[in-house]
């Protein structure tokens, strides 16, 4: 099987300071990657380059075998590459609909989308409910009320059903369980299972160790800005990770490619 | 359900109601929760109490004098709807008033000075609006300056070249209505329809076409806007320019309501237009606020000042009232945005 | 070029029979301290202030505040001078009050302070005041109004759009000048409104510009429709009153009067939109001081007051085309000669 994303030889320096040294990257359909790495080992600025929010120095990415480069996160979103950041770039005041539909929204056919550039609202707000009755998540009653009445699961849910929604090569998520307590995590990380049902591949950035091993598929170990190994969460313990992320533990020589 | 880790398999016994909303809320809940999805009742509330009790005081002729209030405050709510787009993209502009009076210099002195036609004079002065409002738009989206020192710059420079380039010369009404009565477009009711034209227009552009959300998430949060796809820097430049055209048009209805040009009016729209913003309940911090709410806050504004000159207090309790109302919509502000907790 | 050269050679003939005097050495200085330097009225007499200081070799500084108001600036600048070596200064003080003890450091360095157009408080803190008698110019135009309505003048409805509500003396006393020129009594001459009179209807502010006036008529008319005397601190406020009453079609039987005597008001007299105003003379009070500062550096006499007066009067002229008995009065002609700005 040929992976759908890779990257190879990816370099970004920030002056003195290398954050990326020949890294490299590969994704294949239909699976949960986790990227794991200690703090500073270079994992986000990975994660950036792949979702266009820095553009490497060096080294190249392809999408289903195309060599793409993107200059923004507008072009990766373009090219159906869609990320939930741990910030959740959602907008507070603005109702789940505005947020699920910003920088796409759907126009009124005839005059009134053409000349005064009208929203269609019923439109916007029947693919929003579509998409998180999807995911289950329709404990939302109502669609139009501002993303800071939710809590922070339900932003989370709201993040991951947009990403879900118009991703339509690869999802990523960096640290969707970082700020919730126990049972929204246990949300999430179903909501990150049912995106996986539904064909889409996601990479998952994630420090909780528990979270990582119960959903993914494979391990990227990421340190000193490169790949250290891949790895099968089954065949491997949480301590050999955490291990072979702080250099404690040699990487097994054959890696699950 | 997906197997849980051990220390979670308890949580099948919780409560299952994580998600949803606790409807049991007190009523002063309640109208928070209203205020937070209506922005603009608060100031519609203290308009209509306000005009109930000038009216019950003064009688009859206070709402004769309705009509009165309404041309009175369009200068500073024409302004203040430019400043509303600033201010929601967590912007501010002090030139504004500035950008007016030199529009409307340049739409009098290119038809008096030059001979121009009045049409291609106003024209001009338009063109003159949106320069200005693209210098402060490209400073502070592409250059990164903070929009106060931009504008607080821009106000200083625009206002100097105003009076030098009208060497402070008052053209007057009767030479305008002779010679180019089209500058004198705006008067009397008309300036009461362009501005309530221009709110409404402005209303459907944010609440319904995708530039005014992003307007309004550009002020929420710009870096997650830009991360949603928003072009920020763009848009941003947009309403500084939109805002320099709609200060033009001010300027284009200040030489009808003013009847001359004068190069030394409109010195404190600037200030009478944030006040009209922020008694309107818009957020200061951006990305919050209606429209609605900034002409009714030039509403109340004119509303004090006409009731109690007609009352006959000393105009210094207009000042002092509109600074206490200032300092409530604030904390107004402040306590429905707490809802989010 | 050649007048320049002209002058210079001059300037220096007399700068050295100046050094000749053993009291006084080097060339002499002297500033103009103006309210703003964008009003026609202060631009008028910094021209003169310079015509004349080229012409008799004195090296003129010319300061000024930010905005009418701002005392700040104004002791900037008098620090300034001091500093300079100036020998005297011109001074139009914006705050009368808060100036003085400036006044009083600038006339401890043995330098010559003239006050122009508005009077210290106390008007001895200076060594002398050349302005308009502004008591007289109020009375002129009350007196001329009163003989305008004749009889009627019994029943007459009278506005008053004055300057500010701080109520600075050159809006006291031509406000207080009208009413005595109109046969009012005025109570305390140092206070405006204090008055009982039936026929005083309404007074309001202005800020001496064509937005304020507009805004202070408006506001009158809706107290008291049936104003048929206006009185106004300033041409400007004039303008704007005038289109307040053709707004509410009053414009043909409304007398409305003025002070100032610049060259749009003076046209608006002519075109029958102010009844008549008093001229004054900013050109000729900025060239006296001038000339007052040369004799005290030469000979070190100080300027004297005007017989009866304790300031030097630089005289008013009312001007009108439809002339009282019993007032003396130039026409529109004659005014347009001298008018300033």
């Amino acid at each position: 099987m040929q992976p759908i994303l890779t990257a190879r030889g990816l370099v970004k320096r920030y002056g003195r300071v290398t954050a990326l040294d020949h890294a490299d990257f590969d994704l294949y359909p239909g699976e949960i990657l986790a990227v794991i790495g200690d703090n500073g080992a270079g994992k986000s600025s990975l994660i950036k380059a792949i979702c266009g929010a820095i553009t490497p120095d060096e080294g190249e990415i392809t999408l289903e075998g195309r060599v793409l480069k993107f200059r923004t996160p507008m072009e990766a979103r373009i090219a159906g590459i869609e990320t939930v950041y741990q910030n959740l770039a959602l907008s507070p005041a603005l109702s789940i609909t505005d947020n699920m539909f910003l920088g796409r929204e759907i126009r009124k056919a005839g005059p009134l989308g053409r000349w005064l550039r009208m929203l269609d609202r019923p439109a916007m707000a029947k693919v929003a409910r579509d998409k998180l009755s999807e995911l289950g998540l329709m404990t939302i009653q109502n669609i139009g009320q501002a993303v800071e009445t939710l809590s922070g699961g339900q932003r989370q849910g709201v993040a991951v059903a947009r990403a879900a929604a118009f991703g339509s090569k690869v999802v990523i998520m960096d640290e969707p369980t970082a700020a919730l307590g126990v049972k929204e995590s246990r949300r999430v990380l179903e909501l990150i299972l049912d995106v996986k049902r539904r064909g889409l591949p996601i990479v998952l950035i994630s420090h909780n160790m528990p979270h990582v091993f119960e959903v993914a598929d494979r391990v990227h170990i990421h340190r000193l800005g490169r790949r250290l190994a891949v790895i099968d969460p089954k065949k491997f313990s949480m301590s050999d990770a955490v291990a072979m992320m702080t250099g404690a533990m040699k990487p097994p020589e054959a890696t699950a490619h | 359900m997906t197997a849980a880790q051990e220390f979670e398999k308890v949580l099948d016994k919780s409560d299952a109601t994580v998600a949803s909303f606790d409807q049991h809320r007190t009523p002063l809940e309640r109208a928070q929760h209203f205020l937070h999805g209506n922005p603009a009742a608060v100031p519609l509330i203290v308009l209509v109490l306000s005009v109930s009790v000038f009216g019950a005081i003064l009688g009859a002729k206070f709402f004769f004098a309705l009509p009165l209030i309404l041309q009175q405050v369009a200068i500073s709510a024409i302004i203040g709807a430019a400043q509303t787009l600033v201010i929601l993209t967590a912007g501010i502009d002090l030139s504004v008033g500035a950008i007016m009076v030199l529009s409307s210099v340049v739409m009098g002195q290119f038809t008096f000075r030059y001979g121009l036609p009045a049409p291609v004079s106003i024209l001009c002065g338009f063109g003159c609006g949106a320069l200005c409002g693209w210098l402060n738009g490209a400073l502070i989206a592409r250059m990164k300056l903070p929009p106060f020192i931009v504008t607080l710059g821009t106000w200083q420079i625009i206002l100097a070249g105003n009076f030098l380039y009208s060497a402070n010369e008052t053209i007057r009404s009767q030479d305008i209505a002779e010679q180019a009565p089209l500058l004198q477009l705006f008067h009397g009711n008309a300036i009461i329809a362009a501005m309530f034209l221009l709110v409404f227009l402005l209303w459907h552009v944010l609440n319904h076409t995708a530039w005014g959300r992003h307007v309004y998430a550009i002020g929420d949060d710009p870096d997650a806007a830009e991360l949603s796809g928003v072009r920020v820097k763009r848009v941003l430049v947009q309403v500084y320019v939109l805002s320099g055209v709609i200060c033009a048009l001010a300027g284009w209805v200040l030489i009808g309501r003013l009847g001359s040009v004068s190069p030394t009016s409109g010195q404190l729209a600037n200030i009478e237009s944030i006040t009209a913003v922020v008694i309107g309940g818009i957020s200061l911090f951006g990305g919050r606020g209606s429209i609605l709410g900034m002409i009714f806050g030039a509403l109340i504004v004119g509303v004090f000042q006409l009731g109690l000159r007609m009352i006959g207090t000393d105009p210094q309790w207009t000042y002092l009232l509109i600074g206490v109302l200032i300092i409530a919509a604030v904390a107004i502000d402040q306590w429905i945005r707490k809802v989010a907790a | 070029m050649k007048s320049t050269l002209r002058s210079m050679l001059l300037g220096a003939g007399l700068l050295g029979i100046a050094s000749a005097a053993p009291a006084l050495g080097g060339e002499v200085g002297a500033c103009l301290i103006t309210k703003t330097d964008t009003n026609p009225f202060f631009v008028k007499m910094k021209e003169g202030a310079t015509a004349k200081a080229a012409e008799l070799g004195v090296t003129l500084k010319a300061y000024a505040g930010k905005i009418d108001g701002d005392n700040e600036s104004q002791v900037a600048a008098m620090e300034s001078c001091i500093a300079d070596g100036a020998k005297g200064i011109l001074l139009v003080p914006s705050d009368s009050k808060a100036i003085v003890d400036a006044v009083k450091k600038a006339r401890d360095a043995g330098i010559l302070v003239i006050a122009l157009d508005t009077p210290l408080d106390p008007i001895d803190a200076a060594d002398s005041t050349f302005a308009t008698d502004n008591f007289k110019a109020g009375e002129l135009i009350g007196a001329w109004a009163k003989a305008q309505l004749g009889d009627a003048s019994k029943d007459a409805k009278i506005a008053y759009l004055d300057l500010n509500p701080s109520q600075p003396t050159v809006d006291v006393l031509r406000d207080q000048g009208f009413m005595t020129g109109f046969g009012i009594d005025v109570k305390d001459a140092n206070k405006i409104g204090d008055e009982d009179d039936a026929r005083n209807v309404c007074h309001d502010v202005t800020n001496g510009n064509e937005e304020g006036g507009r805004a202070a008529m408006e506001n009158c008319l809706t107290r008291e429709p049936a104003i048929n005397v206006v009185y106004t601190i300033n041409e400007p406020a004039a303008a704007g009153a005038f289109e307040a009453l053709k707004a509410a079609g009053r414009e043909k039987d409304v007398l409305v009067v003025s002070v100032d005597g610049g060259c749009p008001g003076v046209k608006n007299v002519a075109a029958g939109i102010i009844g008549a105003t008093s001229q004054q003379y900013p050109l000729l009070m900025a060239a006296m001081g001038i000339e007052a500062i040369k004799k005290f550096a030469d000979t070190g006499e100080k300027p004297k007051l005007t017989e009866g007066k304790n300031f030097f009067d630089t005289g008013a002229a009312l001007v009108t085309d439809k002339p009282a008995a019993g007032v003396e009065s130039i026409d529109t002609k004659a005014g347009t000669e001298k008018c300033w700005g």
